[in-house]
């Protein structure tokens, strides 16, 4: 038996009369699905909520069977007390990730971004910071699948200052002097991607465009959800920059 | 060893919810030694429902007439309409006669995991439906998951155009609910829907 904790839960999918297929995320083995006897009685399904933070004692049962999960809460995801801004979030988070995360590949980084965001989410923080982080972390998330956007100098000039915008076809900065006379075919970058701690609405919109640009173009490419987490995504986009 | 008839029966039986093979087998059994009791009027409500389901029109409800028995009802109250997830909800909620109105079944919850959209779900007929000058209120009847909230708002969302109120079901203890069995998202949403006494 292994125990593993803290684990995310990303996803449970009903399975059988009572039990679920779990989708959880932890720093030291990544995404693992599982399988949890009894998931949906009055015991475990409250537990069982995105979001959650779970400890979980795992069975493995043979190369060919999924593992054995119990779980047990260590806190819970309070994103439903927060309204429809902070469930957008945790619900998209949730999809992108356990969608496009390889299984059993160790996500130290990547773990503490999400668990960040779900926790931000889920205590009632800022639209305007939810937004920040979580352009963050679907760089981040680029970043981690090969698809990462080359950030540190500019692809006309090899600049390294005042990097203002990025190529939508090759993925790399153009800094504002040669990116201006095409600013209109480029994306914009905001500051807070590249260091800046700060940001304003509209960085945060650009940021997010950003980052939407290339999940929708290259991520999630010939994935069978693809659309529908694209709607997921523009609804959680739209309600942060209206109450941003 | 039994008829391989007896066998597709065990089997299909086997597959319903709350039944497994020694359950099916002990039905199976039963239905035989008491087939004028139990067998042929198992058979006639089979046919019977099979020959005349339908999904009604207006609500959603899975009834054997369309618009369903709900739906016909004079005496219900056409002002109020409360909104499910799924006909299991309308039957639990009607079932124990404690609202007055009608229904409008969603067919489920938004969910990006599982590839359930809006367009998936009967969201653009309840908006008909509420805006009709009828209905004066809608109950948004959804479960307290990340995915019945968030179809909720959705929901809501679709309907702020049509100017009904808008209602959710109220979050919190349970009938006999003791505090220290109670888990923390619902103490938490408890406490968040706090009222004054009295």
């Amino acid at each position: 038996m292994i125990r593993l904790e803290p684990a995310l839960l990303l996803g449970a999918i009903g399975h059988g009369e009572t039990g679920a297929v779990v989708r959880l995320l932890t720093a030291e083995t990544g995404m693992l699905a599982a399988y949890v006897h009894g998931a949906r009685g009055r015991r475990l399904r409250p537990m069982l909520q995105v979001g959650n933070v779970l400890g979980v004692d795992l069975v493995t049962r043979g190369d060919d069977r999924l593992p054995l999960a119990t779980p047990h809460l260590l806190a819970a995801n309070l994103a439903m007390l927060h309204g429809p801004v902070a469930l957008a979030v945790v619900d998209h988070v949730a999809a992108l990730i356990s969608t496009l995360l390889p299984d059993a590949v160790p996500q130290p980084r990547l773990y503490g971004m999400v668990d960040a965001l779900l926790m931000a989410a889920g205590s009632g923080a800022a639209a305007h910071t939810l937004g920040i982080a979580l352009a963050r972390l679907e760089l981040a998330l680029l970043d981690e699948l090969g698809l990462g956007l080359d950030l540190s100098s500019c692809a006309a000039s090899g600049a390294r200052e005042d990097l203002a915008f990025v190529s939508p076809r090759s993925r790399q900065a153009v800094a504002r002097g040669p990116g201006q006379p095409w600013a209109s075919r480029l994306l914009p970058l905001p500051a807070f991607l590249i260091g800046d701690r700060d940001a304003d609405a509209q960085a945060v919109g650009d940021g997010l465009r950003l980052t939407g640009h290339f999940l929708a173009r290259d991520a999630l490419a010939g994935t069978r959800q693809r659309e529908r987490l694209l709607q997921g995504r523009a609804r959680a986009v739209t309600l942060l920059t209206a109450a941003a | 060893m039994a008829s391989p008839e007896i066998d597709a029966l065990t089997a299909a039986l086997a597959r319903l919810p709350g039944l497994g093979p020694r359950s099916a087998r002990r039905a199976v059994l039963h239905l035989i030694k008491r087939r004028e009791v139990a067998l042929f009027p198992l058979l006639e409500a089979l046919q019977a429902v099979t020959a005349n389901l339908v999904v009604c029109s207006t609500c959603g409800n899975v009834e054997t007439s369309d618009p369903c028995a709900i739906c016909r009802d004079p005496r219900r109250d056409a002002g109020l309409l409360c909104v499910v997830a799924d006909v299991a909800d309308l039957w639990a909620l009607d079932g124990k006669h404690l609202f007055s109105g009608r229904y409008h079944v969603l067919g489920g919850r938004l969910s990006a995991l599982d590839g359930i959209g809006p367009e998936d779900l009967a969201i653009t007929s309840l908006v008909m439906r509420a805006s009709d000058g009828l209905v004066r209120e809608v109950v948004l009847a959804l479960s307290a998951t990340m995915e019945g909230q968030a179809t909720m708002h959705y929901v809501a969302d679709a309907l702020r155009p049509t100017g009904v109120k808008v209602s959710q079901l109220a979050q919190g203890l349970p009938m006999g609910g003791e505090l220290d069995y109670l888990d923390e998202g619902t103490l938490a949403l408890a406490l968040n829907a706090r009222r004054p006494v009295g």
